[in-house]
């Protein structure tokens, strides 16, 4: 294995298929007499659809069908519905061509099948609608100050200790802080092939972090045997969150490819991506916080006001991280959502911590000037021993060594404390932190494995991979606990028909799957012991019945601990047994962490300059230190948290959603104007790991990452902003206007 | 499908003649703007001339100043020698434009007539009176971030989203045509035009001409920057920027010529502040006062208020790095 600062690392193992092109995404799989589908969206945001005129588009050339509401094949999924008149807006859901009711600007009201892409756009044009308009609002100021929030368990006021307790403290701060809505907007734009073979039995091509929620709601819809549905997702080009619902588009698709009877291709476009597919939801949240003359928090209150569509109940947790982060013993926390005109929002990169973190961590900033301390030592003042809000111990916290680790490489110690009193030229020199937190967590999962005669492995897992190398991390886990050079593994996945896997997410994955994994070898390694006990070669003048225990595993050979010139192959031990391989399936259970609580850290250093006259703001460096655990593979772990960095640069300067609330229609849902981090924006990111193993969480004591590394990082580059120009930007993202 | 012929021109005239006898016709340069109108429905040429194969990729210096053919890449002009050594201010403010792919196959020709990149424009869903005279600006009222400050009218507040023409009209290039009453020449101040009454029309190009090229001055000016001021470092329309030549002889400006951009449906030259700078020496003092001139008359529209502010800072700095005082 290679090294990365004396860190082992496979490199990946797909990495290759990846830069040659040959790896897979959901739409590249091609079959003979393939149709396309494509969407046609509403261009009102509330109402009816009273009339449609689909024979223009019906007659264009190539077209072999339209399936609007007035046409929607029966579907099971789609009767038996509780009775929609008896329930709240809110409860009511959305599905796709079921009645004709216009819920957001740009909501499908019509597939259009034709032969080609280009006939399939074309006709897709011509679908013409009339409405019965119905009065809108997709603006969360106007909601705020005449809507009504939504309402029942999730929204209920968390108070802990002394509610308002800050109001007494000696130092306080109160600020609001806003950021707009952020979408995923992954290289790879959302796709679906789908193949029925039959009326009862199809094969998809779906671009899903969830393989087996997928089938579920396809079951469920369709009204399928389980096993008569297989989706097939070989690679994500990125997903961030936006695919793990199975979304109206790929509904659509699944009806209109059943219809035809054809295989059909459908990839929404760019612009879709910014509706259909879920977003971060915007949110302005008032932080109050005081603390004593010597920086111990008193009081934190953290009210958060967000969004979501109309009919789906989206809420996240943004209030979190402000009970768990920080020893306060008085913390409350409210949390409204307005519902708005506008498509469904869904977890995105760290959902709610993100969102609420940059609250918290710009609070903290604020409190820590007033309170003239320094924000680390202030942090490190109110360090939490303990889950004040679980009122349970840590499996592992090295947040500290985080502090230490991230301050101790930008040398924060040198800065000016000082703001304003940096300079590099004309620019502004600014050095701000902010943390980050984020549950840890193992759930279930299976996985199938099988060693080959040759002494080779395959591991199999229903999991799909959207970026930060599952496969690879896998394949490390197994060649470290099987003792198996990484050539020799291989791990299948991305398909149903595989042993079911956890959905890629939630930081989850490598804690979930690789505790599989790490049973799964545990076991053949059992299972060769066994095969071996008899074997003379093994016996010594004590022991005559081999143990695993008693044995080493290392380059596919298994050796004994006192004598390893006693030693046999993997093949030759399934030879000689006379076997044609041995083949296992884990089911490994989740952890439930009955008696502790389990949660990642990031902890973000940011150099920032800021141009003095014109207010442009560079992002000079980032140092992000991470206790995800035990690192399984250094160099995709890093990776994971230079995307996130990526992400949190472009949260905190440019990202920025804009619906013009005179029509409820996306203003810059394109590439041109949504601005994401280019490379000219992005330096050279750092990224150090504590790399100590949790003792409770998985048997490889890594933690989660994916997430956390978002976490924190927009409040760590306006707190270098206000270090470096006394500015305090409260809102995000930071463009030079806000600076002049 | 929206069906559209295709042709290929192999001279100058063979292209005029070829829009004569289509006028719902359109020239395709590098395409980088034209297709995506295209795909979004903005526009629908009946036919495509492509005039990559006419010999107008020149870049060349004659007493009378250089020459840019119109079909000239703009990332091959941006890293000529010639330009960058003897009309910096025009290597630069190409160097600023879109991204390192974009500029890979845009053309200077297809750069001045790029659209605006207004939001209403791109959307056929929403209002535009550019698009379709007569529906409402739907960014008067709306989402005007990135709208003008200067010049613009009730029907249109739209902003010309070149980098290179910023630059081109600071350095008073001439604009050469071609057409089917023959060649002319238009100054590069008034190629683009106002919106006014009829934003539908960007520039004064007649029907059926075609643009052969531009014709720079030779250059005096000693002290050039072209600073652009944008969302993101690289691959984002201006917010402002400002186009910066000057002429100076020890302390004192001899020659000033300024123009910017993001600020107008033109690129907008800066006639009272270069004014007020000719015989004044190169203080900070001076470019503040002629950044106030500069800016007088404009009018923000809500969102874009900021470049109000933004302007001047912009001018200022620009003509400071230019002669080399910040
Ligand atoms: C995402 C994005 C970001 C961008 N950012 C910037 C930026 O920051 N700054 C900037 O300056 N530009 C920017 N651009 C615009 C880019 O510079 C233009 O798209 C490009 O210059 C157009 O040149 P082209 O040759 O591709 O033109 P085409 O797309 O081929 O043509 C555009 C128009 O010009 C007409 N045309 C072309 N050549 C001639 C001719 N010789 N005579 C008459 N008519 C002609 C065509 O008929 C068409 O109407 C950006 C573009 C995109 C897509």
């Amino acid at each position: 294995m290679d090294k990365i600062k004396d860190q082992p690392f496979i490199d990946r193992v797909d990495g290759v298929q990846k830069v040659t092109g040959t790896a897979k995404y959901s739409a590249e799989y091609d079959f003979p007499g393939m149709v396309y589908g494509v969407l046609a969206t509403s261009n009102v945001t509330k109402g009816t659809i009273t009339a449609m005129d689909t024979k223009p588009a019906e007659n264009a050339p190539g077209v072999l069908a339209v399936i609007t509401h007035l046409n929607c094949p029966e579907l099971p999924g789609y009767k038996n519905l509780p009775d929609q008149s008896k329930l709240a807006d809110i409860k009511k859901g959305y599905r796709v061509f079921y009645d004709n009711i216009v819920r957001f600007n740009g909501q499908p009201i019509a597939i259009v099948v034709a032969d080609t892409f280009e006939r399939a756009t074309y006709a897709a044009s011509l679908i013409k609608a009339a409405y019965a308009k119905e009065t809108f609002n997709t603006d969360i100021d106007v909601a705020e100050k005449s809507g009504k929030a939504l309402e029942g368990n999730n929204f209920k006021e968390y108070v802990r200790g002394e509610a308002n307790a800050w109001k007494n403290a000696a130092v306080k701060i109160e600020a609001e802080y806003k950021m707009p809505i952020e979408v995923h907007n992954p290289m790879e734009i959302h796709a679906i092939t789908v193949n029925w073979e039959s009326d009862t039995k199809l094969t998809m091509y779906e671009k899903t972090q969830a393989l087996s929620s997928t089938q579920q709601s396809v079951m469920r819809a369709f009204g399928l045997k389980q096993e008569n549905i297989r989706i097939i997702t070989q690679f994500i080009g990125g997903a961030f969150g936006s695919a793990f619902n199975t979304w109206p588009h790929s509904m659509a698709a699944l009806m209109a490819g059943k219809k035809v009877g054809k295989p059909l291709k459908l990839m929404i476009t760019r612009n879709q991506m910014f509706n259909l597919v879920g977003y971060r939801p915007q949110a302005i949240q008032k932080m109050s916080m005081g603390a004593s003359a010597d920086g111990k928090l008193v009081g934190i209150t953290h009210d958060a006001t967000a969004m979501t569509a109309s009919y789906n109940e989206f809420t996240e947790g943004i209030v979190n991280a402000s009970r768990s982060l920080y020893n306060c013993p008085n913390v409350n926390t409210t949390y409204k959502v307005y519902p708005l005109d506008l498509s469904q929002p869904t977890w995105m990169r760290g959902p709610g911590e993100t969102t609420g973190a940059f609250a918290l961590e710009s609070a903290m900033d604020e409190l820590a000037y007033a309170a003239k301390i320094d924000p680390i030592e202030f942090r490190l003042l109110n360090y939490a021993e303990t889950d004040l809000e679980d009122k349970k111990p840590y499996s592992s916290k090295f947040l500290k060594e985080c502090y230490q680790l991230g301050a101790d490489k930008i040398k924060w110690s040198a800065r000016n404390p000082e703001p304003r009193s940096m300079k590099e030229g004309d620019w502004l020199i600014g050095y701000g932190t902010g943390s980050g937190i984020f549950s840890a967590w193992r759930g279930a999962a299976k996985v199938g494995a099988r060693l080959l005669p040759d002494g080779s492995l395959i591991l199999a897992s229903g999991v799909t991979d959207m970026g930060p190398g599952t496969a690879t991390a896998m394949t490390q886990l197994a060649s470290e606990t099987l003792g198996l050079h990484p050539r020799d593994i291989k791990f299948e996945m991305g398909d149903t028909n595989l042993p079911p896997g956890p959905m890629q997410g939630g930081s989850g994955t490598t804690s979930t799957l690789g505790t599989a994994v790490h049973n799964v070898c545990q076991s053949i390694k059992k299972k060769l012991a066994d095969l071996v006990k008899d074997n003379p070669m093994f016996h010594t003048e004590i022991v005559h019945e081999v143990k695993v225990d008693d044995l080493l595993f290392e380059n596919g050979f298994m050796m004994l601990k006192t004598d390893k010139s006693k030693k046999i192959s993997y093949a030759d031990v399934i030879k000689n047994a006379g076997l044609k391989e041995i083949e296992l399936q884990e089911d490994s259970p989740g952890n439930p962490m009955a008696n502790h609580s389990a949660f990642s850290y990031a902890v973000h250093f940011v150099k920032v300059m800021v141009h003095s006259r014109t207010g442009v703001v560079k992002i000079a460096r980032c140092v992000s230190a991470v206790d995800a655990g035990k690192i399984v593979n250094q160099k995709t772990a890093e990776s994971q948290i230079v995307g996130a960095v990526v992400g949190g640069i472009g949260m905190s300067l440019m990202e920025e959603g804009i619906i013009d609330h005179r029509y409820g229609r996306w203003v810059n849902n394109n590439f041109a104007d949504y601005h994401v981090a280019v490379n000219a924006d992005v330096p050279e990111i750092e990224v150090l790991f504590v790399n100590k193993p949790d003792p409770v969480l998985n048997p490889m004591g890594s933690k989660g990452m994916g997430e956390v590394g978002i976490v924190g990082f927009a409040a760590a580059v306006c707190n270098a902003i206000f270090h470096a120009t006394g500015k305090r930007i409260r809102e995000i993202p930071v463009t030079p206007d806000k600076l002049i | 499908m929206i069906n559209f012929e295709y042709i290929r021109a192999s001279s100058v005239k063979a292209a005029v003649e070829a829009l004569a006898k289509n006028p719902t016709g359109g020239f395709i340069a590098g395409g980088t703007n034209l297709i995506d109108l295209m795909k979004r429905g903005v526009t629908a040429p009946t036919r495509l001339i492509d005039i990559n194969n006419l010999p107008l990729k020149q870049v060349e210096e004659t007493s009378a100043g250089l020459h840019i053919g119109a079909l000239a890449i703009n990332s091959e002009v941006s890293a000529n020698d010639l330009v960058k050594n003897n009309y910096p201010l025009l290597s630069m403010a190409f160097a600023a434009g879109a991204s390192a792919q974009l500029r890979n196959m845009a053309t200077v020709g297809g750069n001045m007539m790029q659209k605006t990149r207004c939001s209403y424009f791109y959307d056929t869903a929403m209002p535009c009176n550019k698009r379709q005279p007569g529906s409402g600006c739907g960014a008067l009222q709306g989402h005007n971030r990135m709208h003008a400050i200067f010049g613009a009218s009730d029907k249109c507040i739209a902003v010309h989203p070149s980098d290179m023409c910023v630059a081109l009209a600071a350095l008073n290039a001439t604009v050469t045509v071609s057409g089917p009453k023959g060649e002319r020449k238009i100054l590069f101040t008034d190629f683009h035009r106002l919106p006014g009454d009829k934003p539908e029309l960007d520039n004064t190009l007649q029907k059926g001409e075609i643009i052969t090229g531009v014709i720079i001055p030779k250059n005096t000016f000693n002290k050039n920057h072209y600073l652009k001021i944008r969302d993101r470092a690289s691959y984002a329309f201006a917010l402002i920027s400002v186009a910066a030549a000057l002429e100076v002889s020890g302390d004192t400006i001899k020659k000033a010529s300024l123009a910017m951009g993001g600020v107008a449906h033109k690129p907008w030259r800066l006639t009272e502040a270069e004014k007020f700078l000719v015989g004044k020496t190169a203080t900070k003092e001076n470019f503040s006062k002629a950044a106030d001139l500069a800016i007088k008359g404009a009018k923000g529209y809500g969102h874009n208020n900021f470049k109000l502010k933004m302007a001047p800072i912009a001018i200022v700095e620009a003509l400071m790095i230019a002669t080399g005082i910040a």
